[in-house]
């Protein structure tokens, strides 16, 4: 039976990706340790300021795990969210568990807390790549209301792996802002088939920027995830040097594109194809099929 | 916000249970977290609310919780985003009905 | 400052551009006895993918032909840029990419250092400056997320709120003040920009290799008073049973 990932909470999509009761919080919402900033701007709190974090099981191999709830403040990154993110990365760095699966549901760094946020959005990207380099497995998942925007897309890419459900979005600003600053001609934010051409799950997989696209479905993001655990991972010069030629390459062949349908077409996809109607199923076969998907 | 607090009278809980926590902070939400260790025929509950105001309405929907429940012994601490009655009695619900399901 | 002047400032012996573009430059200089890399934006300019590309190309340069030498970020930019093309090729993984480039410099014994001498808004800084070994900014440059106005506009705090809670803690208004009290900077320079750069560059070739990759930030926010809670968090996450 399908459990909707963009439907459930951080805390249900959580307990319900790892292996059944498997899950043990750090720092639990009983301990309190919520926002002093918000208090101070009489904003309400969360009891665990919108970031779980713990250890648990998946597949039997033991995992370190944090997810983002979108509901909260958009799901944006303050002092508190953003430390525990250190913290879980740090602990990582000495157990050494089979991977760190981070679920992804942010807006960004968050306003009332802006520079503390975005200082520690830095502070996980570095702690993430260091922990990277030594071998250390990162993998995304993105499926919730919030997408994942601003400072937390970056850190998502710096992940070994991202799964991405078709209404998963992941983007550097959002759609609203870019209408904002530059006119609707730009960007029609209430276009919501522009706006997931652009920045949706399923693009980012023909891009190649996700690794895998799922239904939304919170089974379906826990296969992917337990397949991950023996994809390749690590940060080297080499991977580098390939990830820069892949990009330098992009941007040669689509760097005078302004929407998706002509990449798809490059890539390989067939032009009678309905991307935005197939189911991922049907979706990933075809990107296999056509145009070799995953890469 | 405007924080609330009360005091009802309720019959004894399901004895030693892990901290639960159900709901959301955010807009029309409410999030829940029960507690052990209260006195046992009593149910402390502390609300801090966006929606001021509406003391009245939280101790109907309160008091009527700590009837409908076995809620004796429990602390309950509330984060409310100007939910409606209806969402905070039914995440009242939820968080016992997960209290009881829980772990000692 | 605007770039000539601070590079005038910064190298009074003159420097050797590869590159100088208005709103990019890149090139080697000399502080001291140590010869530098320079990577720079200047213009406030906006950073896209293809500057965010250019900028891990000379990271990448530098790594493979200059092994060791010290990379020096100057940095003046307004933030991403907000283009639908650029979301569209996926500007937060150019980003990230560039980001990775540091980290493997940094891996490989180069010492990077930023000064942010213009402005360094959100997105424009955090893949560049803001990884840095250690992070300088000069005394009349700006570090923001975002202003104030705007900030009160999209969380719906009044402004005059905003503004008087400003006045005593740094969490969210802009300022090289505030980001240093938050433990992000090491320090602001109001002067003798070529002793300070030649001092901040030999303290961390003094460092050893794996301790210069130990991110002390939050470790300064604390001691600074700037970020209370962040070190206490990440020891309970690291070490609770």
């Amino acid at each position: 039976m399908r459990r909707s990932f963009f439907e459930a909470s951080a805390r249900d999509r959580l307990l319900e990706l790892v292996d059944a009761g498997s899950f043990r919080e750090l720092i639990p919402p009983e301990a309190r340790v919520s926002s002093p900033h918000l208090a101070m701007l009489d904003q309400p709190v969360a009891f665990d300021d919108g970031l779980i974090a713990g250890a648990a099981t998946l597949d039997g191999q033991p995992v370190l795990v944090a997810a983002q709830e979108g509901a909260f403040l958009g799901g944006a990154i303050g002092e508190v969210h953003g430390a525990k993110l250190v913290g879980l990365i740090e602990r990582a760095r000495a157990e050494r568990p089979a991977a760190v699966l981070i679920l992804f549901d942010s807006g960004g760094v968050r306003l009332h807390e802006a520079n503390a946020g975005l200082i520690a959005v830095s502070e996980i990207i570095r702690a993430l790549l260091a922990a990277r380099a030594e071998g250390l497995r990162f993998i995304g998942l993105i499926g919730g209301s919030g997408g994942c925007f601003g400072g937390t897309g970056l850190i998502a890419r710096c992940c070994d792996a991202l799964v991405m459900s078709e209404e998963g979005r992941l983007a550097m600003s959002g759609p609203e802002v870019i209408e904002t600053v530059h006119g609707v001609e730009e960007f029609d934010s209430r276009d919501r088939a522009l706006v997931w051409r652009v920045t949706g799950g399923k693009h980012r997989y023909l891009l190649g920027e996700a690794g895998a696209l799922v239904a939304d479905d919170i089974g379906a993001f826990r296969a992917a995830a337990i397949r991950l655990l023996d994809a390749p991972a690590g940060l080297s010069l080499d991977s580098v040097e390939r990830e820069h030629a892949l990009l330098a390459e992009r941007w040669r062949r689509f760097g005078s594109c302004d929407d998706a349908p002509e990449i798809w077409r490059a890539l390989g996809v067939p032009p009678g194809e309905d991307v935005a109607m197939m189911s991922a199923e049907d979706f990933v076969a075809m990107a296999q099929r056509c145009i070799g998907r995953p890469a | 916000m405007e924080r609330l607090q009360y005091e009802l009278e309720s019959r004894g809980a399901v004895a030693v249970r892990k901290p639960v926590l159900v709901g959301v902070t955010a807009s029309g939400n409410c999030e829940v977290l029960v507690e052990g260790g209260g006195a046992p025929d009593r149910c402390a509950i502390d609300v801090q609310t966006s929606a001021r105001g509406f003391g009245e309405i939280w101790q109907a929907v309160l008091r009527d919780f700590g009837e409908r429940h076995a809620a004796g012994g429990l602390k309950i601490e509330i984060h409310d985003v100007g939910a409606t009655p209806a969402v905070v009695s039914l995440r009242l619900d939820q968080a016992l009905e997960a209290w009881e399901e829980g772990d000692a | 400052m605007r770039r000539d002047e601070m590079l005038n400032a910064l190298f009074p012996a003159g420097w050797e551009p590869a590159v100088l573009e208005p709103d990019y430059f890149e090139g080697r200089a000399s502080v001291g006895a140590t010869t530098v890399t320079v990577i720079g934006t200047a213009e406030h300019a906006e950073v896209g993918a293809d500057l965010a590309l250019r900028m891990a190309a000379a990271v990448l340069d530098t790594v493979r032909e200059r092994p060791g030498e010290p990379i020096l970020f100057l940095v003046d930019t307004k933030g991403q840029r907000l283009r639908r093309r650029d979301e569209l090729l996926g500007l937060n993984g150019y980003m990230a990419h560039l980001a990775k480039c540091v980290e493997i410099a940094r891996g490989r014994g180069h010492v990077i250092v930023s000064v942010v001498y213009g402005e360094a808004v959100s997105g424009g800084y955090l893949t560049t400056g803001m990884m840095a070994d250690a992070c300088y900014a000069l005394g009349d440059a700006e570090i923001k997320v975002m202003n104030l106005p705007a900030m009160a506009r999209i969380t719906k705090i009044p402004l005059e709120r905003l503004e008087a809670l400003a006045q005593h803690s740094p969490v969210f208004s802009p300022g090289v003040a505030n980001y240093h009290r938050m433990g992000h900077l090491r320090e602001v320079w109001t002067d003798d920009y070529p002793r300070r750069l030649a001092e901040a560059l030999a303290e961390l070739a003094a460092t050893d290799a794996a301790s210069r990759r130990r991110d002390r930030r939050i470790e300064a926010g604390a001691a600074r008073g700037g970020r209370a809670m962040a070190a206490v968090v990440v020891e309970r996450v690291r070490s609770d049973g």
